[in-house]
């Protein structure tokens, strides 16, 4: 494991084994706050730091924590990196706190979170657990923007509502009006609606994968016959 | 095709396209006498459902590799938009038929793989989407204006009510029976009371009352549904078993409290109660395989309607309840499976060597 490449690392991350897209875990958060981008934002920039956070202080400790104990450790250290962001997006981004509110404390129930310590933090290096935990996180983050921005444009025709709520009153410009005059979707927003989306997402990720997977074993087979050829021919 | 080679088994000669082809038969004296009561918006609003289920269907099955023409000929989408276009208010707007049409073929229909594999009656699924995306729209009925009539829209007048900002809508609003009469009792209005109010039995029974699309004519849909029963398209099971719990449950409590529960010769005659039992409950995809699992289908379905008509926040529950029973159809079929022949009811083979041997 520790022969890991960082852009190994980075691939697994934000596709290959992406927290929603292939390891299907922390689904309770997607689909509970992806109701717009900007929540979705929100919610994956907090998960990233516990993540990034999270991945460092197991792995400086992971030889001082024996085994059998292992699981009620990283939980405590997870609670007490989430009670720290908690009160952090409490005192300084107080109005997206309020909307996303009873979600946040609940990072740490987040199995993703617990996953990544127990199969890589707790097995790798400072850095590239801590790298492990940003690349997870923006993983993660990536798919919340997309499936909030996907819900919030057939939803309620707008795209990064409440942008200036979490990133400061320069973001304002975020803030669009896809369709004016917009009745709303209702069932899109509801967590049906969430749950529909996803799988059409994940049916397009599969579509994407699968067209990659031809591509490469056309490219493979074009140069198997060439090779072929070559060798018949000389 | 072969004949099968073994058990007494012997083919129907059926197809889905022949199926499909003898429902829409059955459904076509109610749809037409829907859209004459309702007259060219209605003409529009059904025609958009229908194409858009056709295209959505069209798309489908092109972008999943499939061939379009067999499949799209087999009328199981046409179906499809025809029943979720005769369960919508008949004036609604254009893109409420178009949303519903592709929400009933790509969610309710496709996505599980296509025909044969759907969990739930895809017009079902559309219906009750739209209701809970859109309550205002779903809601808003109208008053039957016949072709031909004095107040019946005129051709352009109709373009405009579904395809575009219509103001002459709201003189012909009228609420339906169970609506009405659910408004009313939540205002205090006892039964008897807000029943002078209400569309006569006859015209619930004939059809001559606000509702939706092809849902008014309880007698035109009952006779399609009789004609499904003798070409053996359906069973009984379902229906009988589902308006029979619906006015059994019905008559209790109307026996108990006329003044605050309607009668069961309502309920039976007004909604999608006969569209329900006879065309959507049947869906043979949808609903139990075994004669008991039909019967309780049938009955959770009626129950469930009333449960819903009643003490529920919605005046019809026809939709929520098929789709609810939808999805306990694989736990029926699972509990109650039929007896395979030449074995008992635990599976085991059946043993007549004693009897030989007596």
């Amino acid at each position: 494991m520790t022969s890991l490449s960082y852009t190994r690392i980075a691939k697994d991350g934000i596709w290959d084994n992406n927290i929603i897209f292939a390891q299907a875990l922390g689904l309770c958060p997607l689909l509970a706050v992806t109701s717009n981008a900007s929540n979705g934002l929100g919610m994956g920039l907090a998960s990233t730091a516990v993540l990034v956070a999270s991945g460092a202080l197991i792995s400086v400790s992971r030889d001082i924590i024996s085994p059998q104990v292992r699981i009620p450790v990283f939980i405590l250290i997870i609670a007490t990196l989430v009670t720290l962001v908690d009160l952090a997006m409490n005192a300084w981004v107080h109005d997206l706190y309020k909307v996303l509110g009873l979600f946040i404390p609940l990072i740490v129930t987040n199995c993703a979170v617990l996953g990544r310590a127990e199969s890589f933090a707790s097995r790798n290096s400072v850095l590239p657990a801590a790298f492990d935990g940003l690349m997870m996180g923006l993983g993660f983050t990536m798919v919340l923007v997309v499936l909030g921005a996907m819900r919030e444009m057939l939803g309620t025709g707008t795209l990064f509502a409440n942008a200036a709520l979490l990133l400061g009153d320069w973001a304002a410009f975020l803030e669009l009006t896809l369709i004016p005059d917009y009745k709303g979707f209702l069932l899109i927003i509801l967590p049906p609606g969430g749950f529909m989306v996803l799988g059409f997402l994940l049916a397009g990720k599969r579509m994407i994968d699968r067209n990659a997977e031809l591509k490469r074993a056309a490219a493979a087979e074009a140069e198997a016959d060439e090779a072929l050829f070559s060798a018949t021919t000389a | 095709m072969n004949p099968p080679i073994s058990g007494p088994y012997t083919h129907a000669n059926t197809s889905v396209q022949r199926t499909m082809g003898l429902v829409l038969l059955a459904l076509t004296p109610a749809t037409l006498f829907g859209l004459y009561q309702f007259g060219w918006p209605a003409i529009f609003l059904f025609l958009t459902t229908v194409l858009a289920a056709l295209l959505a269907e069209a798309f489908s099955l092109k972008i999943m590799g499939k061939p379009v023409k067999p499949f799209l000929m087999d009328g199981s989408a046409l179906l499809t938009g025809w029943l979720l276009a005769m369960t919508l208010p008949p004036w609604a707007p254009w893109w409420v038929g178009v949303i519903g049409g592709l929400l009933a073929i790509i969610i309710g229909k496709q996505v599980f793989g296509g025909i044969g594999q759907n969990l739930f009656n895809p017009a079902m699924v559309a219906r009750v989407a739209l209701l809970i995306s859109f309550p205002l729209e779903m809601t808003t009925f109208n008053a039957p204006v016949p072709l031909f009539s004095v107040h019946a829209p005129s051709f352009m007048d109709s373009l405009s009510i579904i395809f575009g900002h219509s103001t002459q809508i709201d003189s012909f609003s009228g609420a339906t029976t169970l609506g009405h009469l659910k408004t009313e009792l939540s205002r205090g209005v006892l039964i008897p009371e807000a029943s002078a109010h209400t569309d006569s039995l006859w015209n619930l029974t004939i059809g001559i009352n606000a509702g939706s699309l092809g849902e008014t004519s309880a007698l035109l849909i009952l006779f399609g549904g009789l004609f499904l029963l003798y070409k053996r398209i359906i069973s009984w099971h379902i229906p009988v078993s589902m308006l029979g719990t619906l006015a059994l449950l019905a008559s209790v409590f109307y026996l108990i409290d006329p003044n605050h529960y309607v009668s069961p010769l309502v309920h039976l005659m007004s909604g999608a109660a006969i569209l329900g039992a006879f065309f959507i409950a049947t869906d043979l995809v949808t609903s139990p395989v075994s004669i008991r699992g039909q019967l309780i289908f049938g009955a959770g379905c009626g129950a469930l309607v009333y449960i819903i008509r009643t003490w529920a926040g919605y005046p019809e529950g026809v939709a929520f309840a098929v789709m609810l029973m939808n999805a306990c159809t694989p736990l029926i079929d699972h509990y109650f499976k039929p007896r395979i022949y030449g074995r008992d009811r635990k599976g085991q083979p059946l043993n007549y060597s004693e009897e030989k041997d007596a």
